[in-house]
């Protein structure tokens, strides 16, 4: 089972937990609708498109409304803490909640008592905040996009607005950062680095790349990320391996982009539109359920 | 700025002034009912927002990236027409209050925004601004 934890800009929108499903362009969280545009609602949408087209059970989401003021973030961090222990998940994606190394702990202390251990992807704040907390090896798959990964990459920032520019500079190269970022034991076990190419790392250094199809109009749509860490997510959930998991992922991420014909005003949903029809033309390998 | 190592808690912006001056400051912070979370002398150095900008053109479409932060607008409209990036819970609502509006008739994210991420937002939106004119 996968289960995904974000929040929403929706207002009234309390604390809910339950199966998220996609019909056509829209999608229900416990029956409640919510509007893809990006963030957690493109994550969730873009796990559940793939999870339907390989008609397995949908993810389940955590969910509770936050514009930035952390009131959500920490009721999700407190819900978390509290009732993990006792779940079964074979797959934790965390996303966009407020940063908050105080409570990521707690959540992680409350993971550690999960039997089986499920596999832990981040992305969004949760990423920012697990390098932070430095427990980022805890972690089995960060996907960062290129400024993210120079965030990693500087062991003394807390965010990546206070990335250093020597760092944070164009010239700075992929495989030198993912050095530093595991030198400094800022990183997860797997790096997914999205961007013009895709890169797949470890500790070792890059272990595969994926550059085509090349959109250049996918780098400023908003969510086209969040989309990409659905589709590992539900990839890794029935039961393809890390490594599997995402490298399909990143190539079903720019066939969808691709097969949406972009422009940079295109907005996320088209592209989780064309997902199903990613899927189809990039069928991976057999996949058992986790 | 930001704060060192040792005090770090989360999404954080620190105000440095002289220890000196303490109950003056937060004195001035009350009348705008802003508490700090923490007051404290440090020794090591406070970490520096980013300050570079990565601007991209795709004809009729202009990309400014600050940070992790990336805003896109369409040149002959100055419509946004995209926000990207980002990892605070103010980034989906800030794209949702931005994207479709002209440049300037958008809400700015320093008034909207309430995270690093927003702030960010605020330096690309600026950049943007100063690129368009």
């Amino acid at each position: 089972m996968l289960l995904i934890v974000g929040t929403t800009p929706e207002t009234d929108f309390p604390l809910i937990e339950g199966e998220a499903c996609l019909e056509g362009a829209g999608l229900t969280v416990a029956g409640r609708g919510i509007p893809v545009n990006r963030g957690t609602a493109a994550l969730l949408a873009a796990a559940a498109a793939t999870l339907a087209h390989y008609s397995q059970p949908p993810p389940s989401a955590c969910l509770a409304h936050d514009t930035g003021m952390g009131g959500g973030s920490r009721l999700l961090y407190e819900h978390l803490a509290h009732v993990l222990p006792n779940r079964k998940a074979g797959v934790l994606c965390f996303h966009y909640l407020q940063p908050d190394v105080d409570w990521h702990n707690r959540v992680l202390f409350a993971i550690q008592g999960m039997d089986p251990r499920p596999l832990l992807i981040a992305d969004a704040g949760y990423m920012y905040v697990a390098k932070m907390s430095g427990q980022a090896g805890e972690y089995d798959l960060f996907t960062p996009d290129a400024g993210e990964l120079a965030f990693l990459a500087d062991e003394t920032a807390p965010h990546p607005f206070y990335t250093r520019g020597f760092i944070l500079h164009e010239n700075t190269k992929v495989p030198d950062l993912i050095l530093r970022a595991y030198a400094h034991r800022n990183a997860s076990r797997y790096l997914l680095i999205k961007g013009k190419t895709d890169y797949l790392a470890d500790s070792r250094g890059i272990l595969a790349a994926v550059a085509e199809p090349l959109i250049e109009a996918l780098e400023p749509i908003g969510g086209t990320g969040d989309t990409l860490t659905g589709i590992a997510a539900a990839l890794v959930t029935m039961g393809l391996d890390l490594e599997a998991a995402a490298l399909l992922a990143a190539r079903v991420n720019r066939r969808a982009g691709l097969l949406a014909a972009p422009t940079p005003a295109t907005q996320v949903a088209e592209i989780i539109a064309c997902i199903p029809q990613a899927l189809a033309a990039l069928q991976g390998p057999a996949i058992s359920k986790r | 700025m930001g704060p060192p190592l040792e005090i770090q808690s989360g999404c954080d912006l620190v105000i440095e002034f002289p220890i000196i001056e303490k109950l003056q400051v937060l004195r001035t912070l009350n009348t705008v009912h802003l508490t700090p979370l923490e007051v404290v002398p440090v020794s090591s150095p406070l970490l520096t927002p980013v300050d570079l900008f990565q601007v991209k053109d795709f004809g009729r479409y202009l990309m400014v990236r600050a940070a992790n932060m990336k805003l896109t607008v369409d040149k002959a409209t100055r419509i946004i027409v995209n926000v990207s990036g980002g990892g605070c819970p103010d980034v989906p609502y800030l794209a949702q209050e931005l994207v479709g509006r002209p440049l300037d008739q958008a809400p700015r994210p320093r008034d909207l925004g309430h995270t690093l991420c927003g702030y960010a937002l605020e330096l690309a939106f600026a950049e943007m601004e100063r690129q368009c004119s």
